[in-house]
């Protein structure tokens, strides 16, 4: 577990952002009500089930949402050297501009991320040239065969083709190509799931040592709580479109507060109950149906009768942590059952 | 090494060609017609004139053709011709050269095909690009759909229409054949007899070019869709590439490799491509050869063409196959 260092200053706040997908069965919200602020340097994993929204929330901020999906509403503002400008705003053009420049993507196939066609180089310019036409191009061959470096490749992969590389050696290429331009904020995308573990730390370390160096701050989106504990600063665990928790990595590991957040952290093997497993009862809802009141109390193992009706407060409690639960009240302090109005009753299952 | 592959390349075109050769010469002996026989008999019934001594003068053709020899030694005959690019004597010309008659009507061909498939190859790719481009306006989009009902008209339908509303009733384009023959008594080198022999090829290559645009469109269209989804056009914009880069060094780049393998079969079916149309426009061309030589059963005209046909397939497949590697990196033949 690591801690931030570093100056701190705000890099990227997300308001209240909404995003729907009009599909035949009707409307879905795949994020609803999302609200984050990330301090430059830092480093946030996104966790939670698949097709929990993750990844529409990060391809919301790079305002790369394809029809049906839209972004309905809130903002998402980043913070650079230019000043502050809401990517939810931003005409075609801009985003285009700002897209790498100021927020980079890193994909999750990396296997198929780059031309099959194009060299290794060629992909690095043409990102470059898009961005700054006025920059020579040895200038943009230097940096490219840097950035190539600072992610441990050498420098003839410039010359290369994607296929002469193997799967880890593309996923560095693209985070080389992430970081060309110093952008504010990097989302990286599960952007170790195709590889083996051993090469996932060693990408994972890259990601890391080049994100300091730049001082960006990174969303790293994942289900690998491993992973998560070994590289994050702080953890933001979503469920159903809604973010239910988000807490400092020493904290969401041991103590977490939100019953899906305890229930993800118990689930995690453990070296002391070996072969013991704790899964989450229940299957992720279906984002067309969701439960009324709080998402989860279908699945949560403290439900209460007010889970049924209402949806939970968002608190944060006095040392910064968000939580989203009726447990909890406004300002993160554990309710109890009078405060509650209700008798807490144990789940049937 | 390359110059390894190229040579063995080489190599398989030499064994694709004796092969087709073979096969060639074999084929039509296996059928009973005497071709000397019937080129006599149509004489005579056209004519009316039967010589008495017809068989003898039979005998002697066929001795002058080496049809009489052994078929063993016929082959050898043949394909030794055939390697020094003697093709022998024309039946319905006699006594002219296969060769002669082949590189009369050739250049015609060639210019006339060869123009319309290269067009219908970037017209019709161009337009499938744009058609599965999501950012094209609507009615590009749906240009696709008429050019394949047009494309189920086989091209000799469309060239009747076509002479009939333009060059018929219309007026504006000749009606047939290369070149005004009152103005010019034999082929020249000079901008009117260009413009002249331009005006002629209009039609056919209308036809030619409308018949099969559909084709190009549809085929790449359909591996646009397919590119369109792959992550490196996703990360692409994820780059903030401009829209123009993205459409074409990641679209189209990727899209095309297919239909240049089709480009290079097209080339290679480009003698045999316009046979009807030619023959509709009355235009002097290998079509036009190829049915006057298969009415007057002139076997030595017909394994020219044949032959040529082949060539021309197996020679394209051979460029092409050299060339992919420029096209596609993940080809290479270095590699044993």
């Amino acid at each position: 577990m690591t801690s931030l260092n570093g100056t701190r200053s705000v890099a990227l706040q997300i308001n209240d952002l909404q995003v729907t997908y009009y599909t035949d069965a009707g409307r879905v919200k795949a994020v609803d009500g999302v609200s984050l602020t990330l301090q430059s340097g830092e480093r946030l994993g996104l966790v939670g089930e698949s097709g929990c929204g993750k990844s529409t929330l990060a391809l919301a901020l790079m305002q790369m949402i394809k029809p049906p999906g839209r972004i309905e509403s809130g903002s998402a503002i980043i913070y650079t050297d230019d000043g502050a400008v809401d990517l939810l705003k931003l005409s075609e053009e801009e985003m285009r501009q700002t897209r790498l420049s100021k927020i980079s993507y890193i994909p999750q196939g990396a296997m198929n991320s780059l031309n099959p066609v194009m060299r290794i180089g060629a992909q690095m310019l043409d990102a470059m040239q898009d961005h700054l036409p006025r920059a020579s191009k040895r200038e943009l061959i230097e940096r490219a065969e840097h950035a190539l470096e600072s992610v441990e490749l050498k420098r003839s992969v410039f010359q290369m083709y994607p296929h002469e590389l193997s799967g880890g050696m593309k996923q560095r290429v693209c985070i080389a190509i992430g970081i060309l331009l110093n952008p504010k904020v990097i989302i990286a995308d599960e952007p170790t799931s195709a590889l083996d573990v051993v090469v996932q730390r060693q990408v994972m370390e890259t990601i890391r040592r080049v994100q300091e160096k730049i001082n960006a701050a990174v969303i790293l989106i994942g289900h690998d709580m491993g992973l998560m504990a070994q590289v994050t600063h702080r953890v933001a665990v979503m469920y159903a479109g809604k973010l239910v928790e988000v807490s400092n990595v020493r904290e969401i590991f041991r103590h977490p507060l939100h019953p899906y957040a305890q229930a993800l952290i118990r689930s995690l093997p453990r070296l002391k109950n070996k072969g013991v497993f704790h899964g989450i009862p229940g299957l992720a809802p279906s984002l067309l149906h969701l439960p009324s009141g709080c998402v989860f109390h279908p699945r949560c193992d403290r439900a209460m009768e007010i889970c049924k009706i209402a949806a939970p407060p968002r608190s944060t409690t006095p040392d910064g942590r968000f939580v989203s639960c009726h447990l909890y009240d406004e300002q993160g302090n554990p309710t109890t059952p009078d405060q509650r109005g209700m008798q807490a009753h144990t789940s049937p299952r | 090494m390359r110059l390894s592959y190229v040579i063995r390349r080489f190599l398989f075109f030499l064994l694709v060609m004796w092969s087709a050769a073979t096969v060639l010469f074999f084929v039509p002996r296996l059928s009973p017609i005497n071709p000397i026989r019937e080129r006599f008999a149509e004489i005579q019934r056209s004519t009316g004139y039967a010589p008495r001594d017809m068989e003898q003068l039979v005998k002697a053709f066929e001795a002058k053709f080496g049809l009489n020899k052994p078929l063993i030694e016929q082959y050898f005959d043949y394909i030794s011709g055939l390697a020094r690019g003697d093709l022998g004597y024309s039946l319905m010309r006699y006594p002219r050269t296969v060769n002669e008659l082949i590189g009369q009507a050739l250049p015609w061909t060639i210019g006339l095909v060869t123009v319309t498939t290269l067009l219908t190859f970037l017209i019709g790719t161009a337009i499938g690009a744009l058609a599965g481009w999501p950012r094209s306006p609507g009615w590009v989009k749906g240009m696709v759909t008429p050019l394949m009902v047009l494309a189920a008209v086989p091209p000799y339908l469309l060239g009747l229409v076509l002479i009939y509303f333009i060059a018929f009733r219309a007026k504006l384009l000749p009606l047939s054949g290369a070149y005004t023959t009152t103005r010019f008594n034999a082929p020249e080198l000079s901008l009117e007899f260009l413009l002249d022999v331009g005006r002629h090829a209009i039609l056919p290559a209308l036809s030619l070019i409308v018949a099969s645009v559909g084709f190009w469109a549809l085929g790449m269209r359909g591996m646009g869709v397919t590119v369109l989804g792959e992550d490196y056009v996703n990360f692409a914009e994820h780059k903030g590439l401009k829209q123009g880069r993205i459409f074409y060094w990641y679209y189209v780049r990727n899209a095309i490799l297919p239909q240049v393998t089709g480009l290079a079969l097209a080339f290679g079916s480009i003698v045999s491509a316009g046979i009807l149309v030619e023959y509709l426009y009355g235009f002097p061309g290998i079509g036009s050869l190829l049915n006057a030589a298969i009415g007057a059963n002139d076997f030595f005209v017909i394994y020219g063409i044949g032959m040529i046909t082949i060539f021309a397939v197996g020679f394209s497949m051979m460029v092409v196959d050299i060339l992919y590697p420029l096209l596609d990196p993940r080809i290479r033949y270095d590699r044993r």
